[in-house]
């Protein structure tokens, strides 16, 4: 065999080696090196935090490729960046700064109403978000390497985040479990491609890595949503609108990894200063529910 | 013709995978699959009747870090004087004696690493190594299939320790030093679980002594 660059196997491993971490949203290279310190396995590189999106609104639009080299510059972890639903072009800029990992977010302003980004064609491998089963395979289908489930960003209400990745896994339960016959007329159901769902009844889990995200603000929150099964989680506003990040965040990574030891769960999440005020997803009108972005 | 060897029995071993954060899930499966007993080591207590540990795959930086904040740092120091450790990429990273960073490192192995040889995700690769010492537990000739993520290489091997594959430009991506084991690929990512035997191999070879 020759040498293969940048093969599904690679990029799907990357991932891999993220399980068990933490990666955190940062808007500077000084978070972006508070995040290493605390234990992040990766930093999301932003221009605003998804709380700030929320309340600034306008549109939100791929990060400044300055903003992103000065942060991949001052880290030695991988550095993600979020493109826009459907904005291929955002991709191919992101990809030219080799940067590590690409999410393609429902957080920006979505640039396409139908389709997403062919992420086959791309080098980097894309992490895509999901609130149910079908989604997340139509994801992987166009080339997804990693999964998130949504969550509802920058509100600190991990209702959603619970909501999605029960959803996800209450799906695959019910699909390992149901007889055969049914399985071409499950993936009609839920609009996913009929060989990942053999896969994904064959593995008893999604084919890639799936990460928890959106709502997530307390060392609890990561260690209720490892206990639900996924294998990591994404904080966004939770660290950098919270009283003191670098203790915050540094709890959210040890809860992360002992997230079935309540005494230890309960000895760092003491004194963490304030968490993220946020907001309760139940107050949201439906033009503000940003996981409902996604086709 | 050429000897058959008895298929491997790797008997009553009880491995621990260091289980902070990274592939460690990999790992126990590969070992599981092998018919080893395993732990996910993540509190130095559960140190102490382990028969050999591996560190898995993931962020070194990430590891060191908790490792030392749970106090598994000297641990494991003490427990690779005298018993077998492999570790995987990020693990590799951490039993060397230099990374070329400020970080924590267990210098258990006369190795020095360079992190992020290849360079960034997108430089990322499958190949096939030639891995002689394989030969141990398998008569198999097949080459091995090398998985390198943002990857490390072995620039310097000195004291006791030896180059164990490389790539054909001839990096080093392996190395051993009596019975502690580095590699900057992934064994943990692929169906092929001749490295993980090798491994069991050097618990073994160290237990009689």
């Amino acid at each position: 065999m020759e040498t293969q660059v940048s093969t599904f196997t690679t990029k799907k491993g990357l991932a891999q080696m993220l399980k068990g971490g933490v990666i955190m949203d940062v808007v500077t290279p000084d978070h972006a090196k508070i995040a290493e310190d605390a234990g992040a396995v990766a930093v999301m590189a932003l221009e605003r935090v998804p709380a700030d999106i929320r309340s600034d609104g306008g549109v939100a639009r791929m990060s400044d490729p300055e903003l992103i080299m000065e942060i991949m510059k001052c880290v030695s972890i991988p550095v993600m960046a979020k493109v826009r639903i459907g904005h291929f072009v955002e991709a191919q800029i992101i990809e030219a700064l080799e940067v590590d990992y690409i999410d393609e977010s429902e957080v920006l302003t979505p640039a396409d109403e139908a389709y997403h980004i062919n992420k086959h064609q791309f080098k980097t491998p894309f992490v895509c978000g999901c609130r149910n089963l079908g989604e997340a395979l139509r994801r992987i289908g166009e080339g997804a390497a990693m999964i998130r489930t949504k969550g509802e960003a920058g509100t600190g209400d991990v209702i959603e985040a619970v909501r999605h990745a029960r959803t996800v896994f209450g799906e695959i339960k019910q699909l390992c479990n149901m007889p055969e016959e049914e399985l071409m007329t499950f993936a009609k159901n839920i609009g996913a491609p009929y060989e990942l769902v053999k896969e994904t009844r064959e593995l008893g889990r999604l084919p890639v890595v799936n990460f928890a995200a959106g709502g997530i603000a307390t060392p609890a929150d990561a260690a209720l949503m490892m206990q639900l099964g996924v294998d990591g989680v994404f904080v966004g506003s939770g660290v950098f609108k919270a009283g003191n990040p670098a203790k915050r965040g540094e709890a959210i990574v040890k809860a992360v990894t002992h997230y079935k030891n309540p005494e230890i769960l309960a000895e760092i999440s003491r004194n963490l200063g304030e968490a993220m005020v946020g907001r309760n997803v139940s107050d949201l009108a439906d033009n503000e529910r940003l996981s409902e972005r996604g086709w | 013709m050429k000897e058959t060897r008895p298929p491997f029995d790797p008997g009553p071993l009880k491995v621990g995978v260091l289980a902070l954060q990274g592939s460690f899930q990999e790992h126990l499966a590969v070992l599981t699959g092998i018919g080893v007993q395993t732990v996910e080591l993540r509190l130095p207590e559960q140190i102490h009747d382990l028969d050999g540990i591996i560190i898995p795959g993931g962020e070194s930086t990430t590891i060191g870090k908790l490792a030392v904040d749970f106090d598994l740092f000297e641990p494991l120091r003490n427990y690779g004087k005298k018993k077998a450790i492999w570790g995987t990429c990020a693990g590799a990273i951490f039993l060397s004696k230099d990374a070329h960073r400020n970080q924590p490192l267990l210098e258990l192995m006369d190795i020095t690493v360079d992190r992020n040889a290849f360079g960034r995700q997108i430089a990322s690769f499958e190949t096939e190594l030639d891995i002689p010492a394989l030969e141990v537990i398998s008569s198999t000739p097949a080459a091995f299939p090398g998985i390198f993520i943002r990857a490390p290489l072995i620039t310097a091997v000195e004291g006791e320790a030896e180059a164990l594959a490389k790539l054909p430009d001839g990096r080093i991506v392996a190395a051993r030093q009596g019975y502690l084991l580095a590699t900057a690929f992934h064994p943990e990512l692929t169906d092929d679980d001749r490295v993980h035997r090798y491994f069991l191999h050097l618990i073994q070879e160290n237990r009689g002594h």
